[in-house]
């Protein structure tokens, strides 16, 4: 059996960091913040998958059918949310951030250097 | 630290983390395992006991009820602090929605015939949500887009005459308060915080699931305001706000830049955001449009 | 036993939440009064409830399976809170915190509609929430209710520049935390098939320590420790409290940090601990400690902007609350317990004081400050007795946990974690007295003013009238410090701390608790007092910290010689505080090179 799956949860998760570290614009910031976000999706659903199994919605098949996991589908729904609504709030912080500092670029935030 | 370094840094990191997460993954069951105990567990629950005939949902709003609880209200709480955080600043001022532009006839009558078939569907999914895929969350962004179909058809002013934030905020405080109300009254009755108390009802009927249709009629309701209130938030930062010193004159011409505010920006110094001022896109004319309708 | 104790962690989370959905719809309508009395009166209610979850949970953990799923044969398909003594504890700290905050907003804030009581409120159930769960995606849930809610309250203040961008780094690594929590939730999901703490530490029992495990506890450490403001994972904390309103900082120093650790220490004990012996995070945890120990206090000693001084302060503590919590033995864990009460009521009170000198003067910078504070006699008197509560003076609640942690460090075999502690203490009190002398007494030059983060450019809080400080404000201070006189004189309260902590540290008996429904606790045995050595470090730490405060104040009559050889010892930190550059993409680095250090260190030990 692969592991592959799995595998593309981390790459996605690497992939997200890469952008927030080399990030110019606090607007592509927060897109790589749900890309890193998306990796646990995928960990997650690739975890709960069941080999040749549907869809854990028993409205057009017999009860016993083999399903997948649907403890970690209600765990991805919840993290999907989660991930929206936080997005909303980094975005309107960079609006404000845009309004106040004159610039969106990560670089040119000095505000806080130590 | 430079950028340089910062990217020294990461390509030094990143391939060790991804040896470890490689190591990791080997320990985990083959992709495709029979190994979910949890899993067959809730499944047999649902369609045992509960007769909820779409295991996520009964998973969401009833076995792991108070997950969802939370979910509920870090969107509850995501939307206050985004109203608060996008509140006019000292300085700034809400200003009249004047010249608009037109709306294309075949968009408006694209937004009307589209509106009515998007309200069924949301209400349909959400009150679905127990049977087949969907439920109050999935319902609420749908019943939410159909709320931006007249939006689209350019009817804004009519929009926040009809619902103001003020409105929504108190539809959305009850779709969330009926949330948490619904799982004390499980503790009144059922002597459980979030228990399904009410009768289950026989399995793949409209009326199956107990207080699963409940939560999620209540979700779909605090979800559909709760969208409407941030898109709305943020659509004011684009086309009401103004700095109070500023005239009105620019006004129509903020709609292309990425973050909204760029008139206000254009008044300051530090920012090099003009551009938007001078070349109008094509593009800009649907929100500058919405703005105005009398 | 009484049905109406099962139904209380519930009701503490459901009170809160009930709350801020009354105030978010009617705020606009309602009187300020109103608003006031009602978060108050909400908030007061959940500290009852902890209150008598304290008591109950001196003969047996309570145990409440939500939504009616209580186990049969061992297992469920629902989501338990399990409340010992530490969690009990943790939601009175919590509720305590947050009714003084609200107090002190009564006069803090003018335009409100609710909005921001609503977020204390939200704040409020999403911390109890995180305290009184069994399982781990509900932590991770409420985890994240706290968060969202701090960062809009962090960037409250959206007409200046530096609140919004410290809300953004928090909000950004935080965030990124929160999801390699989930990422290591999903591993140990895949090799446990379970979520529940119980359920996960019956599957790990007998199973080998292999890559997959280590990597999904130290992903799930990660996320607390970043919200723990473990070094290399602090770098957002300094920002956020720099720039929070001062109530706000009060709850994040206070108790949202240190909810951090708790998260730690609660699922390595309830959950990971078969597969993760004690001896394999001992020297992890330790490690992290005494770095972080030593960077926050030193970059504490460094600052003029008196919030990011408390902030980093607070980096210093968390340092040596890593140390006692990595003993992971009852006694040092029950002062660490007594610590963070102590810790949270003076910090609390310090950070109420930069508020009020936010108010009055309109500046937080120790510099432009100079002498500025000498007609605010009560204000003056609450911080620098702050200061000296800071550098453990007996016998305020902060000496008292750390003399219990040093005495349990010690007879644990860590008896260097004792120059630690007084070492820490004395460098941030002596920078908070240092920093209170200059500002309140007027004594030092002026220190030279070349920082980048500095305190002069904030913006008041209030517009009202300030020449007097209302005394509804002073009143929070004044108890803060009082409570942490009082916190360090109970007589019981060691006993009662080390009880937590043995409950805390007995993973099969919080099992048997959510599973097999065998609640019981063993009574408490006393614990060890103070002693005599203990009070004389503390008088000395205070005595240390005085001299720091002094050397800091007159650093320019020293001889030419002594600063030189200053300047050579602190070459290294000069590097550490570059470091702190406020800039997103550095934390981030950071925080991926401090996931991969813990999983190596985890696998190493």
């Amino acid at each position: 059996m692969t592991t592959l799956p799995y595998l593309v949860a981390g790459w996605l998760f690497l992939v997200g960091c890469y952008g927030l570290v080399t990030s110019r614009n606090l607007v592509h910031t927060v897109a790589c913040l749900t890309v890193a976000q998306s990796a646990t999706y995928v960990l997650l659903l690739a975890v709960g998958f069941r080999a040749g199994a549907t869809a854990p919605v028993f409205g057009d098949i017999p009860v016993g059918t083999r399903v997948v996991d649907p403890v970690v589908q209600a765990l991805s729904l919840t993290d999907i949310v989660v991930s929206a609504t936080v997005t909303a709030v980094l975005l309107a912080l960079t609006i404000q951030i845009h309004k106040r500092h004159g610039t969106v670029d990560p670089d040119e935030l000095r505000a806080l250097r130590d | 630290m430079s950028r340089r370094v910062r990217l020294v840094l990461f390509v030094v990191v990143a391939p060790v983390f991804a040896v470890l997460f490689f190591l990791a993954t080997r320990g985990l069951p083959g992709f495709g395992s029979e190994f979910h105990p949890y899993g067959d567990r809730a499944v047999a629950v649902a369609t045992g006991q509960r007769a909820t005939a779409n295991v996520v949902s009964s998973v969401n709003f009833d076995q792991r009820g108070v997950d969802t609880l939370g979910e509920e209200f870090i969107l509850f709480g995501s939307v206050i602090g985004t109203v608060v955080l996008l509140r006019p600043a000292p300085g700034e001022r809400e200003v009249g929605r004047r010249g608009a532009g037109r709306v294309l006839p075949t968009t408006r009558l694209a937004g009307y015939l589209l509106l009515p078939v998007t309200v069924l569907v949301g209400l349909y999914v959400i009150a679905h949500g127990q049977l087949s895929p969907g439920g109050g969350f999935q319902g609420g962004v749908v019943l939410a887009t159909g709320w931006h179909l007249l939006y689209i058809a350019g009817r804004y002013a009519a929009l926040r005459r009809a619902a103001p934030p003020t409105v929504l905020e108190i539809v959305e405080s009850i779709g969330a308060a009926a949330f948490a109300a619904i799982g004390l009254a499980g503790l009144v009755i059922g002597g459980a915080f979030l228990v399904n108390f009410l009768p289950v009802g026989s399995f793949n009927d409209l009326l199956s699931g107990g207080t699963v249709p409940l939560l999620n009629g209540a979700v779909g309701v605090a979800v559909a305001a709760a969208i409407v209130l941030l898109l709305s938030g943020f659509l004011e930062q684009a086309v009401v706000l103004r700095r109070t010193e500023e005239p009105l004159a620019g006004s129509s011409i903020i709609a292309e830049e990425p973050l909204a505010g760029s008139s206000i920006i254009a008044e300051e110094p530090l920012a090099g955001s003009s551009i938007g001022a001078e070349e109008p896109i094509a593009g800009s004319s649907i929100i500058a449009d919405g703005t105005e309708q009398r | 036993m009484s049905p109406t104790v099962e139904a209380l962690p519930s009701l503490l989370v459901a009170v809160p939440l009930l709350a801020a959905t009354v105030l978010a719809a009617s705020g606009r309508f309602l009187p300020r009064l109103a608003i006031d009395a009602a978060s108050i009166l909400s908030c007061l209610l959940v500290l009852a409830g902890s209150v008598m979850l304290l008591v109950t949970t001196g003969s047996r953990r309570v145990v409440s399976w939500l939504g009616g799923y209580s186990p049969v044969h061992g297992s469920s398909v629902g989501v338990v809170f399990v409340v010992d003594r530490v969690g009990a504890g943790l939601a009175t700290l919590i509720a305590a915190l947050v009714t003084a905050a609200l107090i002190y907003t009564w006069r803090y804030f003018d335009e409100v509609e609710g909005y921001f009581h609503a977020l204390l409120l939200l704040f409020l159930a999403g911390m109890v929430g995180f305290a009184l769960t069994g399982d781990l995606f509900d932590a991770f849930v409420f985890f994240e209710l706290m968060g969202a809610v701090a960062y809009a309250l962090t960037g409250y203040k959206i007409e200046e520049p530096k609140p919004l961008q410290g809300a953004l780094n928090f909000a950004v690594i935080n965030s990124l935390g929160a999801y390699c929590s989930l990422l290591g939730i999903g591993l140990i999901y895949g090799r446990t098939g379970e979520l529940g703490f119980a359920q996960i530490q019956r599957v790990l029992a007998g199973q080998r320590t292999d890559w997959l495990v280590l990597m999904g506890i130290a992903l799930v450490f990660t996320g607390f420790l970043v919200k723990g403001a473990a070094v290399p994972f602090h770098f957002w904390l300094a920002d956020a409290h720099a720039v929070a309103p001062s109530p706000v900082c009060v709850l994040f120093s206070g108790v949202m940090v240190e909810l951090g650790l708790y998260g730690v220490a609660r699922t390595w004990s309830a959950a990971f601990s078969p597969v993760l012996p004690a001896e394999r995070l001992r020297p992890v945890l330790m490690a992290a400690g005494v770095l972080t120990a030593v960077i926050g206090a030193a970059m504490c000693l460094v600052q003029s902007h008196l919030k990011r001084l408390l902030a980093f302060s607070t980096v210093g503590h968390v340092g040596m609350f890593l140390v006692a919590l990595g003993a992971l033995e009852p006694a040092a864990i029950g002062g660490l317990a007594v610590y963070v009460l102590g810790h949270a009521a003076v910090k609390g009170a310090l950070f109420l004081c930069a508020g009020v000198l936010l108010n009055a003067r309109g500046s937080v910078d120790e510099a432009e400050l100079h002498g500025q504070g000498r007609d605010l006699p009560v204000t003056r008197i609450c911080f620098l007795v702050g200061g000296l509560a800071l550098a453990a003076l007996p016998p305020f609640g902060t000496w008292l946990g750390k003399t219990l942690a040093e005495d349990g460090l010690s007879h644990a075999g860590f008896s260097w974690a004792g120059y630690l502690f007084v070492g820490v203490s004395a460098v941030t009190g002596g920078a908070v007295l240092r920093a209170g002398m200059r500002i309140f007494l007027g004594a030092g030059t002026s220190p030279d003013t070349q920082d980048d983060t500095r305190g002069s450019d904030e913006n008041r809080e209030t517009t009202y009238d300030v020449g007097r400080i209302p005394v509804i404000m002073l009143a929070p201070v004044v108890a803060l410090l009082a409570t942490g006189l009082i916190l360090g004189l109970v007589p019981g309260l060691a006993t009662l701390a080390h009880d937590a902590a043995r409950q805390l540290l007995d993973p099969t008996g919080y099992a048997a608790a959510a599973l097999d429904g065998i609640r019981a606790v063993p009574p408490p045995t006393p614990a060890e007092s103070w002693t005599a050595s203990g009070v004389l470090l503390g008088l000395l730490s205070v005595l240390l910290a005085l001299v720091v405060a002094a050397v800091g104040l007159y650093a320019d009559r020293l001889p030419q010689l002594l600063r030189r050889g200053a300047d050579v010892l602190t070459l290294p930190f000069r590097a550490v505080r570059t470091a702190h550059s406020g800039h997103l993409g550095d934390y981030v680095v950071w925080l991926l090179f401090g996931v991969t250090l813990l999983t190596i260190g985890l696998a190493a030990t």
